[in-house]
C-alpha cells in the first residue's frame, strides 16, 4: 500500500515537472513578449533592452528555468509582470472564489449525480429511465458557457431575480451579517447551477451505467432470492459496489471541472483562477501562467492520487492487488 | 448497420448527423445568403426569428447585429464545426493507433517508453493545455485542428494497446506467424482489424467532444476567427446582444448541443452493437 502510494506520488512529481517545463518552454517558444505589452508600441530599444534585463529575460532559457524552479520550491512566486503585485497574491486572491464554486457543484453534482443514477437503474428500461437519460445526455452534452448564457438571459434578463457578474455587489463592502451573505449566494447561485448541472448529466449517465452491470452479477440474484427488500438490495449490495469505479471518476473530473471553470468564470465575471489564467497568458504574463499552471497540476495530480487510494479503500480486491 | 439503426440512439444520432453533414457540404443550396458580407446593417440588423428583411430576404432565425442571415452563418458554421471535429479526431486516431499499436506488439524498451510518454500525456491538463497553445499561437482553424487532435490521441493509444496486446496471443496469430508471415504484415492484416472496435466507438465520443472544445476556444476568442463562422464565435458574439436578440446565441448552441447528443448517443449505440458480448 505504501509503496504503491510513494510510487504514485514519484509519478505525480514528475508529471508536474513535466507541466511546468512544457509550459515554460511553450511560454517562451511562442512569439510575442512581455516587454512589448508593457511598453507599447512607443517603446524604444533601449528602453526594452533595459526591461528585459530587469526582467531577466536576457539570460539564457535553462538558467531562468533553473532560477524560477528553485525559487518556486522555496515558495517565491515572483511578481506579476502585468500587475505588478507579488504572483502569491493574486493567485491568494483567485483561488478561494474557484475552490468555493468548483468544491460545491462537485458535492452537488456528485450527490444528485449518484441518487439520480442509481433511482433510474433500479427502473431500466422504463419511460421515466429514457427520459431522464435522453435528459442526462443532453445535459452532459452541454457547453458550460452556453448553459450559462443562456440562464443569465433567463434569471437575470427576464425574471431579474439573480445578478449574474462577478461575485459580490458593488455595495458588498458596505453590507454587513445576513445581507452580506445574502448578496454572496445570490451570486454564486448561477455560475454553481450551470456547472453543477453539467456535471449531473455526467455523473448519472456514470452511475447508471455502472448500477445496471452490477445488478446483472450473480450476488445481487442470491440477494434477491434471499428474500432481502429489494430497496436494501439495491442500496446496500449494488450501489455499494457500483461506486467503487465512480471514486475513480471523481480523481478525473477534478481536472474536468476546473476546465469547465474556466469557461463558466469567462461567463459570469467570477473572479477566480480560470480568469486569471486566460487573462495572464494573453497578457505573457510569465510568472502568474506559471504559478497558475503548476498550483492547478498539483491539485490535478492530488486528485487522481486521492481517488486510487479512496478506491483502494473503499475495494478489498484492489487493495489486493497492490500489496502483491 | 441494420442494427445501428434499429437501436433508437443509433437511428437518432446517425439521422442527426447525417443532416448536418448534408446540410453543412450543401450549404449554398439550404441557403441563399453568404455568411461574411455585411450590408445594409441598419436596415437588417437585429431582425427577430421569421420575418422579411427591406430588400424581400426571409430570415427564419433572424439576423445578427452586423445584418447577416444567422441561418446562413449557422450552416456555413457547421462547415468550420463539423470540419474541425473530424480532422482533429482523425489526427487524434492516427497517432493513437500508431503509439498503441507499436506499444501492445512489440515488447521492450520502445514500449515501455511509449507508455510512459501515454500515461504522462494523459495526465495533463488538457483545456490549460489547450489554452497556452492556442493563446500563444496566432489563432487559425488549422492550429484548432492540431492542437485539437495532439491533446486527444492517449485514450485511443492506451484502448488499442490493450486490444493489440490481447490479440497477439491468440491462436491466429500464432498461426498466422507459423505459415511465416512477416511480424509487420501480421500487425496490419489480422491484429488491427479486429482491435479497431473500441476506436470506432472512441472516434463517435471523440468528435463530439471536439466539436465542443472547438466552440470552447472560439468562444474565448482563441479559436476559429471572425468573420468566419464557427458555432463557438457565434455565441461569442451573441452574448453581447443577449438581450435585445437573444436568437443569435442560442441558434449555434441548440447546434452544438444536438450534435454532441447525436455523437454521445452513436457512440453508445456503437458499443452495445459492436459488442458481441452484449448481443440481444
Amino acid at each position: 500500500m505504501f509503496a504503491r502510494l510513494g510510487r504514485r506520488l514519484l509519478a505525480g512529481l514528475a508529471v508536474v515537472l513535466g507541466v511546468v517545463t512544457m509550459t515554460f518552454l511553450l511560454l517562451h517558444a511562442a512569439p510575442g513578449d512581455p516587454v512589448d505589452l508593457l511598453l507599447g508600441p512607443t517603446g524604444t530599444a533601449e528602453q526594452r533592452a533595459a526591461q528585459r534585463e530587469a526582467l531577466g529575460l536576457d539570460r539564457p532559457l535553462a538558467s531562468q528555468f533553473a532560477t524560477w524552479l528553485g525559487r518556486f520550491a522555496r515558495g517565491d512566486w515572483g511578481t506579476s509582470i502585468a500587475q505588478g503585485r507579488p504572483v502569491a497574491h493574486v493567485l491568494a486572491a483567485a483561488w478561494p472564489a474557484t475552490a468555493r464554486l468548483v468544491g460545491l457543484s462537485l458535492l452537488l453534482s456528485y450527490l444528485l449525480g449518484i441518487g439520480l443514477g442509481a433511482w433510474q437503474a433500479a427502473r431500466s428500461g422504463s419511460r421515466t429511465d429514457t427520459a431522464l437519460s435522453v435528459a442526462s445526455v443532453t445535459l452532459f452534452a452541454m457547453p458550460g458557457y452556453w448553459l450559462g448564457l443562456m440562464l443569465v438571459l433567463v434569471f437575470t434578463y427576464w425574471a431579474r431575480w439573480l445578478p449574474a457578474f462577478g461575485s459580490a455587489g458593488f455595495d458588498s463592502d458596505y453590507l454587513s451579517g445576513t445581507a452580506w451573505l445574502v448578496d454572496r449566494l445570490r451570486h454564486l447561485v448561477l455560475p454553481l447551477v450551470t456547472l453543477t448541472l453539467i456535471g449531473i448529466g455526467g455523473a448519472a449517465r456514470f452511475v447508471r451505467g455502472a448500477m445496471i452491470e452490477t445488478l446483472s452479477q450473480p450476488f445481487i440474484i442470491t440477494a434477491h432470492a434471499k428474500g432481502l427488500p429489494s430497496r436494501q438490495v439495491i442500496i446496500r449490495h449494488a450501489l455499494r459496489n457500483a461506486l467503487t469505479p465512480v471514486v475513480t471518476l471523481l480523481g478525473m473530473s477534478l481536472p474536468a471541472l476546473f476546465s469547465g471553470a474556466v469557461f463558466v468564470e469567462a461567463v459570469f465575471a467570477w473572479p477566480g483562477v480560470g480568469r486569471i489564467l486566460v487573462e495572464a497568458v494573453q497578457a505573457r504574463d510569465y510568472p502568474v501562467v506559471m504559478a497558475a499552471t503548476a498550483v492547478s497540476a498539483v491539485l490535478v495530480v492530488a486528485g487522481n492520487i486521492l481517488a486510487d487510494v479512496l478506491a483502494a479503500w473503499l475495494d478489498p480486491r484492489v487493495r489486493a492487488a497492490s500489496a502483491t | 448497420m441494420t442494427r445501428l439503426l434499429r437501436d433508437r440512439r443509433g437511428a437518432f444520432g446517425t439521422l442527426i448527423l447525417l443532416t448536418v453533414l448534408i446540410g453543412a457540404a450543401g450549404a449554398p443550396l439550404v441557403t441563399s445568403g453568404d455568411p461574411v458580407t455585411q450590408r445594409d446593417i441598419v436596415a437588417t440588423r437585429f431582425l427577430p426569428p421569421m420575418s422579411t428583411d427591406v430588400h424581400g430576404a426571409f430570415h427564419p432565425i433572424g439576423t445578427d447585429r452586423f445584418g447577416r442571415d444567422v441561418w446562413t452563418r449557422l450552416v456555413y458554421g457547421a462547415r468550420i464545426s463539423m470540419g474541425v471535429g473530424v480532422l482533429a479526431v482523425l489526427v487524434s486516431i492516427v497517432l493513437g493507433v500508431l503509439v498503441g499499436a507499436v506499444a501492445g506488439y512489440w515488447r521492450g524498451p520502445v514500449s515501455i517508453t511509449l507508455l510512459g510518454v501515454t500515461d504522462f500525456a494523459l495526465a495533463l491538463p488538457r483545456v490549460v493545455l489547450l489554452l497556452l497553445l492556442a493563446a500563444l499561437w496566432r489563432p487559425s482553424t488549422a492550429l484548432v485542428v492540431l492542437v485539437l487532435g495532439l491533446t486527444g490521441w492517449m485514450s485511443i493509444a492506451r484502448l488499442v494497446h490493450g486490444e493489440v496486446r490481447a490479440l497477439a496471443a491468440r491462436p491466429f496469430v500464432e498461426g498466422a506467424i507459423a505459415v511465416g508471415s512477416r511480424r509487420l504484415r501480421v500487425l496490419a492484416r489480422h491484429i488491427l482489424p479486429n482491435a479497431l472496435t473500441p476506436v470506432i466507438v472512441a472516434a463517435a465520443l471523440g468528435v463530439g467532444n471536439a466539436i465542443m472544445l472547438e466552440a470552447g476556444l472560439s468562444y474565448l476568442g482563441l479559436g476559429v476567427q471572425p468573420p468566419t463562422p464557427s458555432w463557438g464565435n457565434m455565441i461569442a458574439s451573441g452574448r453581447d446582444t443577449l438581450v435585445n436578440a437573444p436568437w443569435v446565441a442560442t441558434a449555434p448552441g441548440v447546434a452544438l448541443v444536438l450534435v454532441v447528443v447525436a455523437c454521445t448517443l452513436l457512440g453508445d449505440a456503437l458499443r452495445d452493437v459492436l459488442d458481441p458480448n452484449v448481443r440481444r
